[in-house]
């Protein structure tokens, strides 16, 4: 299916309600391809389900989501190869090598077999895991996780990327490579969303906040210094 | 599109299989369960010769059983740990492709374990366990019964009492797998002619079929939401 649309990801009516609680009330939101979306919000406003959302791991209640001219839920499964997705959880395997478990998830995207080991080359290096390409995941740092979790996400080149709170149990150092990475990805023109509550990170590399509150979108607005401020206002400073 | 079925049934076989070879949690636990589990029953029935040749094909499967488990909840644990299952749901792959390699290598790790109790128990129960018919059957049980506890394993996972779930959910679901198990073994250790337990053998291949069938096809429901 092709699309004209300048927006990637389209967002309507979308309502997600567990048994009887609503997380998510009807929300719209249109992300143009190549922006870089900061998706914040209290613990339980609803920013990991919204994003759970866009990545077809769990179905709406109600309204639709449209990503690249496809449509959740209807064709999640042609979805499923435009989207990366890094979660504060690894989603790597313990016992297989850095390089290993890249090889599993090329073959999973069905990547030629040929393309498979200079990909992975070039991930790693990017990443600056190169070196740790024969170790085991299972010795591997959280940051060094992260990383790993990150060239993953990449391996088959997708149009839009979910972080899902990447930042969580970072130290400063590994926080500052994994913004480093973030920027790189985004340069390349991949369109990214990322839920996060540090609000300096997301006001560096983000160009635009979307602020959830009680499972609304409660304030949309260009990234600024300012936004603590802006955040502080619309929660009233829950963090 | 998808991901083709049999390639990335390859894949996680081909990455149980390397995951497995590297740690032996799952065929060490298997085997450990299974050689004590012998070894007490064959204290147990040492100087009953008559009980011990009654005995000795229930001895074999509830063995085979209980192994199985541990194996099916380690396996699926696997995927949960570092929330591995999700990065699988996010490839496009078909869901049945994701059954069927899990479901291959449970089958392969339990027979693994079957083969090599069956020698043993020959030495030990002074029985002849080793035959063709015999691993027919024990294949064929073994298929059917990694196939539901696959499932099964992939549903009671996502629960705090997994280890205890899995046995209660799948061992009421097995029962006509076991029990059709059961009566062929003994008769093949008999050394029965073929025609008097044959219908054991068709239950287990129908059971078989069906079962795996119906875990293709139940597999997506049960790993997304």
């Amino acid at each position: 299916m092709s699309d004209s649309s300048p927006n990637i990801i389209e967002v309507r009516n979308l309502a997600k309600t567990y048994d009887v609680l609503p997380v998510l009330k009807p929300l719209d939101l249109d992300i143009p391809r190549g922006q870089f979306v900061a998706l914040l919000g209290p613990n339980g406003s609803g920013k990991t389900t919204l994003l759970r959302l866009i990545a077809g791991l769990i179905k709406p209640t109600a309204g639709t989501i449209r990503i690249g001219g496809w449509q959740i839920p209807q064709e999640t499964e042609a979805i499923r190869a435009q989207i990366g997705m890094v979660s504060h959880k690894p989603l790597l395997y313990d016992n297989l090598t850095a390089r290993e478990n890249l090889r599993f998830f090329a073959r999973l995207y069905h990547l030629p077999p040929q393309d498979i080991p200079p990909r992975i080359d070039l991930l790693l290096k990017r990443v600056g895991l190169f070196k740790r390409a024969e170790t085991l995941v299972r010795t591997f740092s959280r940051g060094m996780l992260q990383r790993l979790s990150i060239a993953r996400a990449l391996l088959h080149d997708p149009h839009v990327l979910l972080f899902d709170e990447p930042h969580t149990g970072l130290d400063r150092d590994a926080m500052t490579i994994l913004d480093n990475l973030l920027l790189e990805a985004h340069q390349e023109g991949h369109t990214i969303i990322m839920t996060t509550h540090h609000l300096e990170s997301a006001a560096q590399l983000a160009e635009r906040a979307v602020i959830i509150y009680r499972g609304s979108i409660a304030c949309d607005t260009p990234t600024s210094p300012d936004l603590p401020r802006t955040y502080a206002n619309v929660t009233g400073g829950i963090v | 599109m998808n991901t083709p079925f049999l390639q990335v049934m390859l894949a996680v076989i081909a990455k149980d299989f390397r995951a497995e070879l590297r740690s032996r949690e799952l065929i060490g636990t298997m085997l450990m369960f299974a050689v004590l589990s012998i070894l007490v029953f064959s204290f147990a029935l040492e100087l009953d010769r008559i009980a011990r040749q009654e005995a000795v094909s229930g001895v074999l499967w509830v063995t085979l059983v209980f192994a199985s488990i541990l194996g099916l909840n380690r396996s699926m644990s696997m995927e949960r740990e570092n929330a591995s299952i999700e990065a699988l749901l996010l490839a496009p792959v078909s869901r049945a492709a994701l059954f069927a390699g899990k479901f291959i290598g449970n089958f392969v790790f339990t027979l693994i374990i079957g083969l090599f109790l069956l020698p043993l128990m020959t030495v030990l129960y002074n029985m002849p366990l080793v035959s063709g018919w015999m691993f027919v059957v024990m294949a064929g049980g073994i298929f059917g019964f990694a196939s539901t506890g696959t499932l099964l394993a992939a549903m009671t996972v996502q629960t705090r009492a997994r280890e205890a779930l899995l046995p209660i959910a799948l061992l009421p679901v097995a029962l006509p797998l076991l029990l059709s198990a059961v009566k062929a073994s003994t008769a093949i250790i008999s050394d029965a002619a073929f025609d008097t337990w044959a219908t054991w053998l068709q239950i287990i291949i129908v059971v078989d079929i069906v079962y795996t069938v119906v875990a293709l096809l139940g597999f997506g429901f049960v790993v997304e939401e």
